[in-house]
């Protein structure tokens, strides 16, 4: 078995979409997928195009690199003008627009900016030009955080010094709260986050019991989706409220201890600004104060700046799930992939640039 | 952003294991992962970091679950 193939069987596929329709037996039903990478998968497997019409997929805030607001942006290039610093990211950071330029501009304008897969590959910069200061842009939900809480520890170990963080993590939960307890939001179940819970289990999504809303952990292939939504309406017809594991092949219901722990050893929950949807308490992580020695915000002394927000752009809306790109006046004319206006068209995983690539 | 691969461990070097993705070796960082791996386990890697060990039972549970889901109107 290798965990892909099986799950993409197109009779298989077929015959749960036509579970779906009599389970729906025509009542129109409205699901959430919180994730990014959900929202690419289901574009990529044509799922909108087979699903029946009473049912509609809306893509939330999950994209960790679109809800990282301007001010973030804004240090990070202020950073790159820096004599002898390198900013290493991941590259969907890239493009991601601040309040004057971006870490591509700055790229092009001469700066050093390092494109990196893993924050390890960050820590091997900062080794190999130890003249030189190395910031990663550390961002990500649940999934990644752990990965820089370890490359934290491996910096203390190896004794590199010249390494330092920009924390810009996010929590899902939080916003899922903020958004679910914002009475605007008409859903009628969510597709959660399969990978961010391989590391945070189910605990942290029962809440959502309690405000009536059926749930299930899903993983990204297409049968996996449909069956994720097979399972909430079979929860809806029998008007049950639970959080239900789909992607039970890496999900536990008590997530990853181990990486839990290291998370907690490093970081420390924070309130944190999202783009498009504001201040959500509760929804970062930041360093510990005895890793203060690694916290770029600290070490460069970085002042916090407001957010701007482009006029128009309906990004908040869209995140919370009330919107759909073609109904904001930017998308596809001024906000396109490679200049980016809001949130959603920032990154490859954002709901305008899905729907501008696929819609 | 969270992207996440299921690959197959070749060898493990202490806390890291040495994976084939695509035409690459590559090595995966196994320190997040306290479960006993072996050559031959799959893992599920996220920015170069096995972020869980992927139940080989439970995907063949999943896959029995969903024929009978669709064969005699059982959604779990």
């Amino acid at each position: 078995m290798k965990y892909v193939d099986e799950f993409n069987d197109r009779n298989l596929c077929l015959s749960l979409v036509k579970k779906i329709d009599s389970l729906l037996g025509g009542s129109e039903v409205s699901i959430m997928e919180v994730c990014g990478t959900h929202t690419m998968a289901i574009f990529r497997g044509g799922l909108r195009s087979l699903l029946p019409p009473p049912i509609r997929l809306l893509s939330g805030p999950g994209c960790p690199v679109c809800v990282t607001p301007t001010s973030y942006l804004d240090k990070a290039v202020a950073l790159s003008e820096k004599e002898k610093v390198i900013i290493a990211t991941f590259g969907d950071m890239m493009r991601v627009p601040g309040s004057n330029s971006s870490l591509e501009k700055q790229k092009a304008a001469g700066k050093e900016i390092r494109v990196v897969y893993s924050p390890l590959e960050a820590l091997n910069i900062a080794e190999n030009n130890p003249d030189k200061k190395v910031v990663f842009l550390a961002v990500g939900f649940e999934t990644t955080s752990p990965t820089i809480a370890v490359t934290a520890i491996e910096a203390r170990k190896r004794g590199i010094l010249n390494f330092y963080l920009l924390s810009g993590h996010k929590r899902v939960p939080p916003a899922l709260e903020s958004l679910v307890r914002d009475g605007d939001l008409k859903v009628d179940g969510f597709i959660l986050p399969g990978h961010v819970s391989t590391i945070i289990g189910v605990k942290p999504y029962l809440f959502l019991a309690e405000y009536g809303l059926p749930s299930v952990i899903c993983g990204f292939e297409p049968l996996d989706i449909l069956q994720g939504i097979c399972m909430i309406l079979r929860q809806i017809k029998e008007e049950r409220a639970e959080v239900e594991v789909q992607y039970s092949r890496v999900v536990k219901n008590e997530g990853n201890a181990e990486a839990m722990a290291l998370l907690h050893d490093i970081f420390i929950e924070t309130d944190s600004e999202w783009r498009g949807l504001g201040p959500i308490a509760g929804s970062g992580y930041n360093l510990r104060k005895e890793y203060g020695d690694l916290d770029a915000n600290q070490v460069f002394s970085l002042m916090d700046t407001a957010s701007v927000e482009t006029d128009g752009c309906i990004c908040g809306q869209i995140l919370k799930g009330l919107k759909i790109p073609n109904q904001c006046p930017h998308f596809g004319k001024s906000c396109i992939p490679s200049s980016p206006v809001g949130a959603c068209m920032v990154s490859s995983e954002g709901t305008c640039a899905a729907y501008y690539k696929y819609g | 952003m969270c992207l996440g691969i299921p690959v197959r461990i070749e060898e493990i070097q202490r806390e890291k294991g040495l994976v084939t993705l695509g035409n690459v070796r590559m090595e995966v960082n196994l320190t997040l992962l306290a479960d006993d791996l072996a050559a031959g386990d799959y893992v599920l890697v996220h920015a170069g970091f096995a972020i869980a060990k992927v139940d080989e039972r439970e995907a063949r549970e999943t896959i029995s679950l969903i024929k009978g889901m669709i064969a005699d109107e059982v959604c779990r």
